[in-house]
């Protein structure tokens, strides 16, 4: 994606659809900062005045904001003229921790763009039936640590539709649906985050016909620790997830920072995954991984509640696309490894676990039959890496995965 | 209306003006959001001081919130005959009507420049806030009307004879100086969305509600023109507060500043105050398991923060692993997101644009004080 929004618009107006109150303003000034200054707080007013119903429109132009919008009213809908039409923009801003924060149910945001954000682009929270259609968030500097953490951000929501709509330069996800229930997440592009596409703690995803490209790792299904929601039930299907090999550039401490560059699609400690009908290629380091929390590196008995589940259960891979991928693992225990088991020219396979398994549930060393690994998908190949022996003996064993799982559900909002 | 006496009893310290028949009267917008903060009347300029208005009550704190160092006046008026439920946990249970505001100011030397300082024995005079060693910056409004709490600000003119709802908040340049040192920011005044980021201490719900009026908050004495009463203890003798069983009896944070105190209960007097409420299990910072309020409560392993992983932090980890790790504050995620101004980063996240060094050095002397690792 490049730049090509042409000039900061002189004239700025802003019209409020809805109920009775139809609000315009036009300001042609020759002073740009101060006819800025009127916009924020004139779309502020807005936000703080809307009453359910309200469609409150941004017409073509780019806008500066020095500080966070926010909405807390349900039922309003934004809309702009289009993702490379209407540009919030936020490169200037001094406080706030997102660009537009919303705290309210019914919401719909659409056809515009939110431009570096100095924390989250687009943060929902606490909300129902919310849909983001045709939006853009991006760091238009390119990937850089000091990028804000999130584009597309609902959190603790129900009832999310997230499509059509494009998220770069997230230096944690570009669009993550975090605690939440009730997703669909479908036909957006996620290219040059950390994370393309996360589901983090949700209950009934649904991530098909998006494209995650030139990410570290291109489509995440995690679960982490102490969080009242645990996650499960994520369908990931009819995506393409291509060279996610991008350096990670997350910083340390985050949970994304243990995404080795070159993951197309990674589990992390999620039950019931159903990963299938997607074309995954040249993603150089695995092009599926699947892990425990073990792997994230921050498992401690002091500070992780005994009640979590750090192991992935419940995984089925069926009738995906794979090519190339595995050839040039980031982390130096998978070089090694690659090499020693692979050879100087090999690749490692197209699917890597690490190798934890909840040692309370193996029977005969296998896992209850809908808690397994199970892999469907041709010839592909799943690499057990012995992670609890310190990667000693990783195994290329697959009667272990010969298995398959009942179809997960489709979601229905 | 009732009698004065019978509402107030002694007077106040700050309530001097209160006695003249000048004091004005309040009036609590049940309904319509008034321009001008006069109209209220619970703090208004007389003269050359910040006066309070009929049957205005202040009080103040165990342990503040920071607000760039700003000094705040703190009131709360009850409709007359009308009394509040005490109860522990949140804010007192104040009756529809009443009016509660809190304005922000800081001192200034003769020339007029502004002042980082705790000191606040120079704020008064004895009919108010004394204008000519105050910048008055906002007042905030929360009223208790029949549908919940509405949250108003309102910023003061240059001239410091009105302050104007602004509700999309604003910017204030402001410089202090201390020490022979300056600090220049940018001091910001919340918009009423943002008023709720904090007072909706249970973020589902969203229904916004005082924070300061806890019990815990307001069990210390304070210095009324006839000597030191307890707070509760005062509004109780004012007929203001019912089911009161004693000062003995309610929980106290402790003052961050007390020195006597231990060091425990004073950091977590602090982030009880500037962190608890959206860091508690129903706040808006639930989505991150970390939960800072409730002093007296011991959370457990990985809502308490002792090496705990970050959620969410993105750079707020500032390359950290851990929210505290016990006996070192600067690899803690929590003294790092303190200690910093970046929006991306800072915590809490809107109230402040400078660093509170106090509050840091003892947040940093609490972790660097623990024991244990994080295996």
């Amino acid at each position: 994606m490049t730049k090509h929004w042409g000039l900061i618009s002189a004239f700025m107006a802003l019209t409020l659809f809805g109920c009775e109150q139809k609000a315009t303003q036009s300001a042609a000034s020759t002073d740009a900062a101060a006819s800025q200054d009127a916009f924020q707080k004139q779309l502020q007013t807005q936000l703080l005045d809307a009453k359910p119903g309200d469609i409150i429109s941004i017409p073509a132009g780019i806008y500066a904001f020095d500080r966070s919008l926010s909405l807390n009213v349900d039922g309003v809908t934004i809309k702009g003229a289009g993702h490379d039409k209407t540009i919030l923009s936020f490169k200037n801003q001094i406080a706030g921790a997102e660009g537009l924060l919303v705290t309210a149910s019914d919401f719909t945001i659409e056809n515009l763009a939110i431009e570096d954000a100095k924390g989250d682009a687009l943060k929902i929270t606490e909300g129902k039936n919310i849909i983001v259609r045709g939006v853009r968030t991006e760091w238009t500097n390119g990937p850089d640590t000091k990028n804000g953490a999130y584009g597309i951000y609902p959190v603790q929501t129900q009832n999310v539709l997230i499509e059509d709509s494009i998220a770069i330069g997230a230096s944690d996800a570009g669009i993550y649906v975090g605690q939440s229930k009730n997703i669909i997440m479908r036909r957006n592009h996620a290219e040059q985050n950390v994370a393309g596409i996360e589901v983090e703690n949700s209950i009934n995803a649904d991530v098909y016909d998006n494209v995650a490209i030139n990410n570290t790792g291109g489509i995440l299904v995690f679960n982490l620790p102490n969080l009242e929601q645990r996650g499960e039930q994520t369908r990931v299907y009819n995506n393409l997830v291509e060279s996610n090999n991008l350096k990670n550039f997350a910083p340390k401490g985050s949970i994304v920072s243990s995404v080795p560059a070159g993951t197309g699609i990674i589990i992390n400690a999620n039950d019931k995954v159903e990963i299938f009908d997607n074309i995954i290629k040249d993603n150089k380091t695995s092009n599926i991984v699947i892990s425990s929390y073990f792997s994230i590196g921050s498992m401690n008995e002091s500070g992780i509640k005994p009640s979590f589940d750090p192991y992935p259960e419940g995984i089925f891979i069926h009738g995906n696309t794979f090519e190339g991928g595995g050839q040039s693992p980031a982390p130096l225990e998978l070089k090694a490894l690659r090499i020693a088991m692979f050879g100087l020219t090999g690749r490692l396979p197209d699917i890597l676990w690490d190798g934890y398994a909840n040692p309370a549930l193996l029977t005969d060393g296998q896992l209850p039959a809908d808690k397994r690994l199970c892999v469907d998908n041709g010839e592909v190949q799943m690499l057990n890496a012995d992670g609890p022996n310190g990667y000693k003996a990783p195994n290329m064993d697959q009667s272990a995965y010969a298995c398959t799982l009942p179809a997960l559900p489709p979601v229905e909002l | 209306m009732q009698p004065f006496h019978k509402t107030l009893g002694s007077a106040l310290i700050l309530l001097a003006a209160a006695c003249s028949p000048k004091a004005q009267k309040i009036t609590a917008f049940m309904e319509q959001n008034p321009s001008n903060l006069s109209a209220w009347g619970v703090v208004a300029v007389r003269g050359k001081a910040l006066t309070l208005g009929q049957d205005v009550v202040p009080y103040d704190l165990n342990t503040p919130l920071y607000t760039d160092a700003a000094h705040k006046l703190r009131t709360l008026w009850i409709p007359p005959g009308k009394t509040t439920q005490y109860r522990e946990g949140g804010a007192l249970d104040f009756p529809v009507g009443t009016v509660l505001s809190k304005t922000f100011y800081y001192p200034k030397a003769k020339d007029g420049t502004l002042l980082d300082t705790l000191d606040t024995s120079s704020d008064f005079s004895g009919t108010g806030l004394n204008l000519a060693k105050v910048r008055l910056m906002e007042t905030r409004i929360l009223v208790h009307r029949e549908n919940g709490w509405v949250a108003l600000p309102y910023i003061w003119n240059a001239a410091q004879t009105e302050a104007v709802l602004e509700r999309t908040g604003g910017t204030m340049p402001v410089t202090l100086h201390a020490d022979g040192k300056k600090r220049a920011f940018t001091y910001i005044v919340p918009n009423t969305n943002q008023c709720t980021a904090c007072h909706a201490t249970n973020a589902t719900t969203k229904a916004i509600a005082p924070i300061g009026p806890a019990p815990r908050h307001l069990n210390k004495p304070y210095a009324y023109q006839d000597g030191l009463q307890n707070q509760l203890e005062r509004l109780a003798a004012l007929n203001l507060l019912t089911g009161f069983d004693g000062a003995d009896e309610a929980p106290r944070n402790a003052n961050w500043r007390d020195e006597e105190a231990p060091l425990d209960a004073r950091a977590r007097a602090y982030l009880d105050i500037n962190c608890g409420h959206c860091h508690n299990p129903t706040g808006a910072a639930d989505t991150s398991a970390l939960y800072l309020d409730r002093p007296a409560h011991t959370y457990p392993a990985g809502n308490a923060g002792h090496c705990k992983p970050p959620i969410a932090a993105g750079q707020g980890t500032g390359g950290k692993l851990y929210d505290i790790v016990p006996g070192n504050a600067e690899a803690s995620i929590l003294w790092y997101r303190m200690n910093s101004t970046d929006p991306a980063v800072m915590m809490p996240e809107l109230g402040r644009s400078t660093i509170d060094a106090r509050g840091v050095a003892l947040i940093k002397a609490w972790i660097d004080a623990q024991e244990g690792d994080c295996r």
